[in-house]
């Protein structure tokens, strides 16, 4: 598989380190409990299209949001972190 | 006071020759980290052309003017080699001084991409990767930069592992030089 870096270009994903559903982006802005709950433990695991966060560690060192579709392992795209959350 | 000799990073390890195949150690001089600050890498190139002749690089570029070289190392990280810094980069990027930090190896010869090739996972092939390329990847489990510049292939691997990078890259030369050899 190979996945395309917005500073690096497309490259080969052992460059990268995978961390998980790009839902953790979503921090909750309350501080209720069921909302953190889902926020720290509960994922989707699509059959589909996924958006997940990588660090392009042994690349650039950018954190990305891949969209891919983990059924036909298409990958749409993807962004830098920076671009897509502010915080 | 005792006087200490300096010993590069490859003293005891190079060169290595395989068949057409050579690899050396470049001794780089003072190698300086440059790190613009957000919204500063303009400025750092002003800075650095008036200085020194040389811009801060593009991704997966380097710079260069004689035997001085700035090359890219990452998301606005570069390392500027062969000189040292005498631009004022105060307010506009964060220095620092790397020089011991790094191996620096110089693969030359017909067949030194089909070595990497082996190693690395990045297309190196002179249409895909030309004079003054230099992206940051991995040479087996290894963090490092590769760039072609001065009609070879420079791989900067960390000092700590510079006996096992020389050990990698010299076993692949050698299965490289004996297929070359076999015809
Ligand atoms: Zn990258």
């Amino acid at each position: 598989m190979r996945l395309p870096c917005p500073i690096c270009g497309t490259r080969d994903r052992r460059e990268f380190y995978y961390q998980g559903a790009a839902s953790m982006l979503e921090r909750p802005v309350s501080g209720e409990l069921d909302a953190w709950h889902a926020y720290v433990h509960v994922r989707d695991n699509p059959a589909g299209r996924t958006r997940d966060l990588w660090h392009h560690e042994a690349g650039c060192g950018a954190w990305v949001i891949v969209e891919r579709d983990t059924v036909t392992h298409e990958v749409f795209g993807a962004v830098l972190v920076e671009d897509a959350d502010a915080d | 006071m005792d006087r200490l000799t300096a010993v590069s990073p490859g003293a005891d390890l190079l060169p290595v020759r395989q068949g057409a195949l050579t690899l050396e150690e470049v001794l780089p001089g003072e190698i300086t980290s440059i790190a613009p600050f957000r919204g500063q890498r303009k400025a750092v190139t002003q800075a650095l052309l008036a200085a020194l002749g040389v811009g801060f690089p593009e991704a997966n570029c380097l710079t260069r003017k004689g035997e001085l070289r700035c090359v890219w190392m990452g998301r606005d990280l570069a390392f500027l080699m062969g000189a040292r810094l005498t631009a004022d980069l105060g307010g506009l990027a964060a220095v620092t001084d790397q020089s011991d930090g790094w191996i620096v190896l110089k693969l030359s010869g017909a067949g030194a991409e089909d070595v990497l090739a082996r190693l690395v996972p990045a297309d190196l092939r002179a249409a895909a990767f030309p004079e003054g390329a230099a992206i940051r990847t991995q040479l087996g489990h290894m963090n490092v930069s590769v760039a072609r510049t001065g009609g070879g292939l420079q791989i900067m691997g960390f000092r700590s592992m510079a006996r096992t990078l020389v050990q990698e890259i010299a076993d692949a030369m050698a299965s490289v030089a004996a297929r070359a050899g076999a015809g």
